[in-house]
């Protein structure tokens, strides 16, 4: 089994998925976090290197309808629920930093 | 707790077809019965009063139209991660409120096809990731049988719904145990099909190799018609059973002579007595009735757990990427985009979707991907493997649903690993994508309910209800 999880480590993964955290929560995810790895050391150390993964109980794959063309959604309706739009489109803050 | 006197689904849709009831009174009854206790209970987020008005007036002009509808003016209730067109869905979370979906999901459209009434739309924990609703950002369900206690989760509120006669059938989803752990606490039929047998359209994703919609209803035979109803092939979802699920309400009351019933060890352990004894006597009226019960094992299920809280949560946090503060929901504005980003996810997220998140991402992570991730995707290989081995000497499996009767609340709400082991039972069917029921069966501690639960194959839903059905009768 790896290292316990660090406050590190979960301050990273916050990061990664898009999560402002106040140092409050990061001690308590940390503690909470790593009380459920230690749970899930029993699978980390089962020795089944040569055992198939599976990702999904189905067999389906590529499933694709026809090529053709069917109504979808209205498209003033899915803008009348975003936050903020202009010219039919999703308006969002700045992407790119300011030019040098 | 009385059970309020209410009419089965069934019998209601008979009386509404045959005219001796309209639709609208029997919507009227039961908004009667909703408005005496829902302040009490909160079982719902968004109760649909005038909507459901309207619609059973539709639905008696149906019936007067001669349309034959097998759920004329059932009321019906709806857990609130299933899209309804212009009526609020939030997942129960802040970072959903107020959004009003564009479409209905297919199994909202097949209800009402079906004659169904829509009263509302339940609560449930935040993103169905919890197993006692007390995860909600709208405040917690409370259970019909002792308010003082949970009534499950994530679906807790349809439970809560049918067991307190706010409605007579309801739909939940069923990730880890969402449908079958609230339906025993709350002493209700709940039911989680053969993955990809009721369409997933409009079904706000959770887990996505895991999640399916079933039915809850306060009979065997009810839950059978729901599940008749709601399911078939969408084209609309991409992980829909060519073929659909075979029909159940015909078999209901064949019997269970000969059936062969494994009781899974692993299915039991660790339960509370009162619990395992209901179980117990669960087995000796199976084997009354006819059938062939034996001791049953799956060795790797004890690993179920485990492995499901790194597959859940690694699907969730690639499923919840999207509430992004761009489209739909809530938006906390920042400076730039990724400010934007986090603080909308932070705002709008509680604390359970957050740890999720990250064990998500921690679990998919470089370096960490293989030793938990494919770790994980391993052992749901083993626990196939073994419920395969199991069904070459059996046609069902018996264990406990839940190991607890309903707790109260805040028992486990602070210690996430002490709630997350409310779903040993359930998890293996979820992993494996086989059907389940729990049925109540006699109550244990402080006069609670209990339920007991039937695991069947893929596509066993038939020898599945036949089993359930002879629990059923076997308390009468």
């Amino acid at each position: 089994m790896g290292a316990r999880l660090s406050r590190d480590d979960v301050a990273h993964v916050a990061g990664l998925a898009r999560l402002a955290v106040t140092d409050e929560e990061l001690d308590r995810f940390t503690e909470q976090l790593a009380a459920v790895l230690d749970h899930a050391a029993d699978v980390e150390a089962l020795d089944i290197a040569d055992v198939p993964p599976t990702a999904h109980p189905l067999p389906l794959v590529n499933v694709l309808r026809d090529d053709v063309v069917t109504p979808c959604l209205d498209r003033d309706e899915v803008l009348a629920q975003a936050p903020a739009i202009e010219a039919g489109m999703f308006r969002v803050p700045r992407i790119l930093g300011e030019a040098p | 707790m009385t059970t309020p006197a209410t009419a089965t689904a069934v019998a209601l849709a008979a009386s509404v077809r045959a005219g001796e009831r309209s639709a609208v009174e029997v919507v009227e009854e039961h908004l009667a019965r909703i408005a005496a206790r829902e302040s009490e209970l909160h079982a719902f987020n968004h109760l649909m009063a005038g909507d459901a008005r309207a619609a059973a007036a539709r639905v008696d002009e149906r019936v007067a139209a001669g349309e034959g509808l097998p759920l004329a003016g059932v009321p019906v209730a709806l857990k609130d991660n299933l899209c309804t067109r212009g009526v609020p869905t939030t997942c129960s979370s802040r970072i959903l409120e107020g959004w009003r979906p564009p479409y209905d999901a297919t199994v909202v459209s097949r209800l009402q096809r079906a004659g169904a009434v829509v009263v509302g739309k339940t609560n449930l924990d935040e993103f169905a990731m919890g197993s006692s609703t007390e995860n909600s950002a709208f405040g917690p369900t409370r259970n019909p049988h002792d308010p003082s206690r949970v009534p499950g989760g994530s679906s807790g509120g349809s439970a809560a719904a049918v067991a307190a006669g706010f409605a007579s059938l309801a739909l939940g989803s069923d990730t880890g145990g969402s449908i079958r752990q609230p339906a025993a606490l709350c002493g209700v039929v709940g039911m989680k099909p053969t993955y990809g047998g009721v369409s997933r359209y409009g079904l706000i994703a959770f887990a996505s190799s895991l999640d399916q919609v079933g039915p809850f209803a306060s009979t065997v035979e009810d839950a059978a018609v729901l599940l008749e109803a709601i399911g078939g092939h969408d084209p609309r979802d991409s992980t829909s059973i060519p073929g659909g699920l075979p029909g159940v309400v015909d078999g209901l009351a064949a019997g269970v002579e000969g059936v062969r019933v494994g009781v899974a060890r692993e299915l039991i352990d660790g339960c509370d007595t009162d619990v395992r004894a209901r179980v117990d006597a669960a087995a000796a009226a199976l084997a009354d009735a006819g059938a062939k019960v034996e001791d049953a094992s799956l060795p790797s299920a004890v690993h179920g757990l485990s492995a499901y809280y790194l597959i859940a949560p690694a699907e969730a946090s690639s499923n919840l990427a999207r509430y992004d503060g761009v489209r739909y929901g809530l938006r906390v504005d920042g400076d730039d985009i990724t400010e934007m980003y986090t603080r909308t996810r932070a705002a709008g997220f509680g604390a359970e979707v957050k740890r999720r998140i990250m064990l998500g991402t921690y679990a998919l992570s470089a370096g960490y991907y293989d030793a938990y991730y494919g770790q994980a995707q391993r052992v749901r290989t083993l626990i196939i493997r073994d419920f395969e081995r199991a069904y070459e000497s059996f046609d069902v499996l018996l264990g406990a649903t839940a190991p607890t009767v309903a707790f109260p609340f805040g028992a486990k709400s602070e210690n996430p690993l002490s709630m997350y082991l409310s779903d040993v039972f359930t998890i293996p069917s979820n992993l494996a994508g086989h059907p389940a029921i729990s049925v109540p069966y006699g109550t244990g501690a402080d006069e609670l309910p209990v339920g007991v639960q039937v695991l069947a194959p893929a596509l066993g839903e038939p020898v599945l209800f036949r089993v359930a059905a002879a629990l059923e009768r076997s308390l009468t």
